[in-house]
């Protein structure tokens, strides 16, 4: 069913390459559409994985082992997608290359696709090193696929210098990838604010995405938990206390996240300058009104009812939280980048046509959540969703803990 | 370039000018109502007053060839950029349709070729020769017709005199029956156009922004819905 969704996608974005994108509903003033929508969004789920995984490892909270690999998993097949936007994006994209080949410094695209091909390559080499004592394991016990594992695990042969290698080589990764995963959301949210555009052009838009893309982030990866947790049968790994600590992270990002709406639609309102007030109106009251409302509830109300209580911060309530909070986020992203683009500057443009998402666009949206799922099945088949050796490991501290603790009260 | 607004009565001769000179296709009623027109030069109506005094101010829009464009800035690949000379250029073999400039654009000037230009017959024939017909997945805009500063420069040349004043019409400002549109040298304070641009009606579009517009407009103070002297 997903195959199909997304070869529906393909036919569709066949069709707009022989067109052109008159098949899509962008026009003119709104000439970013649900195209760059979808990459802003499926950026900031990217930023699940890395970051959260990351800080975590670095503060050396236990309760991550089981939880990591899952997490940079979604990083890199989110950050495919999201970049892949760019494909259907573009006026020609088979000219993709040319920004590599005849960049203009100045231009924040370039920063965005400096920022984004480093991070791509960072948390790919992020998901890869911790992954590599576990491909030396399924070496020798796989049933399948022997040569890729064995041409994958480097040779690993567990000594205690490749292990020190590799603690040193993840420590190191994990510390570079928070600064780089910061810089591409702040760069991705640059692409607007360094316009003149409207509520586009703030200064806190950096803070603003960067906090929204780890709190979607959450939210995808407690969604993910819970499904692999049910279809792989890991429950035991994913306990309802990753539920529990993620839900409570989840419940602060929405804190900060409200704040940071508010602060950024409250100047707008009191500086009240009229071209600015009219994308705020259309957003408080307007034709964005809908989604706007919308969007508060399912990125706050809801998230807020259901995680402050303990009762409810279940793995059901958190996985419900964040489903709305996915939904809220991508609709924060739509009204962000549509909304201002429907207002230019009035002195300018009076009758600018309101943008209404064309079949293709739907379709290819829809294809790249299927495309999303897929890699995320294919990756879980091939390697083993739960960091082992971390695992054992862990095990093991809590062991020689338990075992010192027992020596000490003896004494 | 100036623009008097008070002699403007929105006729919309420049459009068509522009149209004819600059090979600008036609999008079609359906397409143009969706906002997918294409118009290098556009007339747009502002109704000043409120009613029963009210009255209607004709504003042709145009690319202004910004001093300091946000257009230039943002494109990755420098597809625009600001000549010496002082015009905005669009390089249109190398534009890949980001379409970052026509957002950044505060006046909301370019546009972009959604599908591939068309001319039903026999409006095929009109298409001028001097000026690239452009293709489905890129921007284009107004160059202040380019091709015919270009024309005037080699003629005098030719002659062997420095280009005179008058000597280089855009399409819109030969075409304006009220002659409201002069165009012209800047940097040359005899030049009429620096002369118009000295006026205390004159005015530059969105200047506070400091992207520094080269088209002035002209006009008495605005409406406030008085009548009489």
């Amino acid at each position: 069913m997903l195959l199909a969704v997304i070869a529906f996608g393909g036919f569709q974005w066949a069709h707009q390459l022989k067109e052109g994108l008159i098949v899509a509903g962008m026009n003119q003033p709104v000439y970013w559409g649900l195209y760059l929508t979808n990459y802003v969004f499926f950026i900031g789920i990217s930023h699940a994985g890395t970051l959260i995984s990351a800080i975590l490892r670095l503060t050396d909270a236990e309760w991550r082992r089981p939880i990591t690999r899952a997490a940079e998993a979604i990083t890199v097949i989110a950050l495919l997608m999201g970049t892949s936007n760019v494909l259907w994006h573009l006026g020609r994209p088979e000219l993709i290359y040319i920004p590599m080949l005849h960049p203009q410094p100045l231009s924040p695209l370039i920063w965005d696709v400096a920022c984004i091909s480093v991070y791509l390559m960072g948390s790919i080499t992020y998901l890869y090193l911790p992954l590599i004592p576990d491909l030396a394991l399924l070496r020798d016990r796989s049933p399948r696929l022997r040569w890729l594992y064995r041409w994958l695990s480097l040779g690993w042969k567990g000594t205690p210098k490749q292990h020190k290698l590799l603690e040193r080589a993840i420590g190191f990764m994990a510390v570079a990838i928070i600064p780089i995963a910061v810089s591409v959301h702040t760069v991705v949210s640059w692409v607007f604010a360094m316009t003149l555009v409207p509520m586009w052009h703030s200064a806190i838009f950096g803070p603003y995405f960067v906090v929204g893309a780890i709190f979607s982030g959450i939210a995808a990866l407690l969604i993910a938990m819970a499904i692999l947790r049910k279809a792989f049968h890991l429950e035991p790994f994913f306990r309802p206390i990753h539920f529990n600590n993620l839900g409570l992270l989840m419940l602060t990002m929405a804190c900060l996240w409200l704040y940071f709406t508010f602060a950024e639609h409250m100047t707008v309102w009191y500086g009240n300058e009229p071209d600015e007030v009219a994308v705020l109106t259309s957003r408080l009251s307007g034709a964005f009104s809908t989604p706007f409302w919308t969007m508060i509830t399912c990125c706050f109300v809801i998230p807020l009812c259901i995680l402050s209580f303990k009762r409810t911060r279940t793995i059901i309530g958190t996985v419900i939280a964040s489903c709305t909070v996915l939904i809220g986020m991508w609709l924060e992203r739509f009204i962000i980048v549509i909304s201002s683009a429907s207002y230019p500057r009035s002195e300018f443009m009076h009758d600018g046509g309101l943008y209404s998402p064309a079949l293709v666009e739907i379709a290819l949206t829809a294809a790249q959540f299927a495309c999303f799922a897929l890699l995320y099945i294919v990756f879980a088949k091939l390697f083993p969703l739960v960091s082992i050796w971390e695992i054992k490991e862990g095990d093991q501290t809590e062991l020689e803990a338990e075992l010192t603790g027992t020596a000490e009260a003896r004494l | 370039m100036t623009i008097d607004l008070d002699r403007c009565d929105g006729c919309e001769a420049c459009v068509v000018a522009c149209r004819a000179e600059n090979n600008v296709a036609p999008a079609g009623p359906e397409q143009a109502a969706i906002g997918r027109a294409v118009e290098w030069m556009r007339v747009e109506r502002h109704d000043e007053g409120e009613f029963p005094n009210v009255r209607t101010r004709f504003v042709p829009v145009l690319c202004v060839h910004c001093d300091d464009a946000p257009c230039v800035s943002v494109c990755p690949v420098s597809a625009t950029y600001e000549h010496p000379e002082g015009l905005n250029a669009q390089i249109h073999p190398r534009c890949i349709g980001t379409r970052a400039c026509a957002q950044a654009c505060p006046y909301t000037v370019r546009y972009f070729n959604w599908g591939t230009p068309k001319w039903d017959a026999p409006l095929e024939q009109t298409i001028n020769p001097d000026v690239a017909v452009r293709w489905k997945g890129i921007m284009e805009k107004c160059t202040f017709c380019v091709q015919r500063i270009r024309r005037a420069k080699d003629e005098a040349r030719e002659d062997d005199r420095p280009i005179a004043d008058g000597d280089v019409q855009p399409a819109c400002a030969q075409a304006c029956p009220a002659e409201a549109i002069v165009f012209g040298d800047l940097d040359d304070p005899e030049s009429a156009v620096s002369q118009l641009s000295k006026s205390p009606r004159a005015e530059r579009p969105l200047e506070e922004l400091g992207t520094g517009p080269r088209v002035f407009y002209l006009k008495e103070g605005d409406w406030r819905g008085r009548v009489g002297p």
